[in-house]
């Protein structure tokens, strides 16, 4: 904080940086402030019904404290649906962002032909949206339409289920990726293309390869963005959501509590029940709270340490 | 040891393996492609990737499937990620400017709060906001996809970045000696030298909008408001137990990405993601 401020040559100026700065505010108090103190308060209330439950006086919303988040820890399904989502996003991080890494380094090691077509190419899925992606994906699954399944089949592996109980975390995970690795491929050949290219020549005059250089040099200059790609990752990734939804018409292995998320969802809108919804997204949030803090130093230690 | 020229030979070896990447990439879209041209019988019989006859007629019967609801759901997406981001990168440079070129009390302060708003998971916003809205009887209408999408946390980050990196605070000072007021700078110096910035920070908002699910999902009952992602949704969850649907969910899929991609290619030299460097290179 002391950092930012040094040598602040920025203007003083009354009302002014406040008036600019209202909508933003005005709409993080409404859409954000607002929602988690709402569901803070849900979270330790619940409705009882008093008599035969019937008419509107017999249901009444009482105070419980932490009866919610009881239920929300003691539920069996809660935590295999953390452990699906561990696996899920274990697998998609490292796959996702070393294929992103090694497609970065490869692009700007100006030894590739066809450069341009290549990233344009891999960066194109993060123009489709997730449930179209997850959709073209899914008829890719199915043995009756696909082309992966006649391949399979012209190898000698016939009646591979691509969506059963054990393979469906899979095929999530290759959708994941399969979306997910453009953007943060761009994210780090951006700061590849960064460094200034004379940089490499001392390495280069002392007779090193262009792969000693990317490892030695250009991985560790990349080092801040490869954490800040990873942190935004896991963020995204624990709330995994649209994938499992949208395949779950195509697949009987996809239960409605799949992932963490998903068990809000069905709590708040299938059985009705705001209160338990609303401590279990709590708990989500607080189990987020980690890969998030970490997050937070890194983006002022990185972007606002040298601003002027 | 060696000359220029054999140090830096053709990497065989390294196109082989970005050319695979982009091959990966490009499968599901050529698929998608080849299946939307195809008849409802020809969709289970040609091999995969060849060509069919059916594409008008496939997207004739999408056209005509409840009275044209899928171009609805086109003109909603189109409104909900247009008025979205452009109300959004208006929120996030404004928010960026007075971050990075003013000093006040409570600046970091406010800083932090706001770019926490990365960190809140976003179904622990979903269903209160959905709560909220309703209590406010705008539930189910285009306010209830519009107004939270305005706020992006990321974007005012970048924001700030871009305006610290792209305006000198000695072209301020000036403009403040003459006898400018705020405004005034703010429209005739800032935004004009943020303006790549702005496009930046417009384009990831848009297609986050374009592609964000969970918020419609929630927040809409009435199909002749759904945008693309929850109308296709809807689609194939009627249609996954009927082949004969499936023809309608294909190319919805293709019409859907395509104004995207065009976009996407149309726009390529404001794809810039940098994330800690500062400005934006045009």
């Amino acid at each position: 904080m002391a950092k930012a401020n040094r040598g602040a040559r920025v203007h003083s100026a009354g009302a002014t940086p406040y008036l600019y700065l209202a909508p933003a505010v005005a709409l993080f108090t409404l859409f954000i402030a607002a929602p988690i103190g709402y569901t803070a308060y849900l979270s330790l209330r619940r409705v009882q019904f008093s008599g035969l439950g019937l008419g509107k006086k017999s249901r009444t919303e009482i105070f419980v404290g932490l009866d919610n988040y009881r239920t929300a820890v003691a539920d069996g399904e809660f935590w295999a649906g953390w452990l699906r989502v561990l696996g899920y996003a274990t697998l998609v991080l490292a796959l996702m962002l070393g294929l992103a890494l090694v497609f970065a380094l490869l692009l700007d090691s100006a030894r590739v032909r066809l450069a341009r077509f290549s990233r344009i190419a891999i960066f194109l899925p993060y123009a489709v949206p997730g449930v179209v992606a997850t959709l073209l994906w899914g008829f890719l699954y199915l043995p009756s339409l696909s082309p992966i399944h006649a391949t399979l089949r012209a190898f000698g592996f016939d009646n591979v289920d691509l969506l059963s109980p054990s393979t469906v975390m899979f095929s999530m995970v290759n959708v994941a990726i399969w979306g997910g690795t453009g953007f943060n491929m761009l994210v780090l050949y951006t700061q590849l293309r960064a460094i200034p290219r004379d940089y490499y020549e001392a390495a280069r005059i002392d007779g090193a390869g262009e792969l000693a250089i990317a490892l030695r040099v250009k991985v560790p200059i990349l080092a801040p963005a490869i954490v800040l790609t990873t942190v935004f990752s896991i963020i995204a990734t624990i709330q995994v959501f649209t994938e499992p939804m949208t395949l779950r018409p195509i697949s009987n292995a996809v239960s409605s509590t799949w992932s963490p998320l998903m068990k809000v969802y069905r709590d708040a809108f299938v059985t009705g029940d705001l209160y338990s919804a609303a401590a279990t997204s709590l708990v989500i949030a607080a189990i987020s709270v980690v890969p998030s803090l970490l997050f937070m130093r890194l983006v002022r230690r990185q972007a606002f340490g040298e601003e002027r | 040891m060696t000359t220029k020229g054999v140090r830096r030979p053709l990497g065989l070896a390294p196109t082989a393996v970005l050319l695979l990447g982009a091959l990966y990439c490009l499968l599901p879209v050529c698929w998608v492609l080849a299946a939307s041209t195809k008849t409802r019988g020809e969709l289970f019989t040609t091999n995969a990737f060849a060509p069919g006859t059916g594409l008008f007629s496939n997207i004739a019967d999408l056209s005509a499937y409840r009275d044209g609801i899928f171009w609805q759901w086109m003109a909603n997406t189109a409104l909900y990620a247009g008025v979205g981001a452009l109300l959004s990168t208006a929120v996030s440079v404004l928010a960026g400017y007075a971050l990075a070129k003013f000093r006040f009390f409570g600046r970091n302060m406010i800083f932090n709060v706001l770019i926490g708003g990365i960190l809140v998971p976003a179904v622990v916003l979903a269903v209160p906001q959905y709560l909220l809205l309703a209590k406010a009887g705008l539930a189910n209408t285009y306010w209830a996809v519009l107004l939270p999408s305005i706020l992006h946390p990321y974007s005012i980050y970048l924001a700030r970045i871009y305006a610290s990196a792209a305006i000198p605070d000695a072209l301020l000072e000036a403009g403040r000696i003459d006898g400018a007021g705020e405004n005034r700078l703010l429209r005739v110096v800032a935004v004009p030298l943020m303006l790549p910035g702005m496009v930046t920070i417009f384009l990831f908002q848009f297609v986050a909008i374009w592609n964000n699910f969970l918020l419609p999902f929630i927040m809409l009952a009435d199909d002749e408001r759904f945008p693309l992602t929850v109308g296709l949704y809807t689609l194939l969850a009627t249609g996954a137990n009927q082949p004969a649907l499936y023809n309608l969910v294909i190319t919805g899929a293709l019409l859907s990405i395509i104004p995207l991609i065009a976009l996407f290619l149309t726009m390529q030299r404001y794809w810039r993601t940098d994330l800690s460097g500062g400005s934006v290179k045009s």
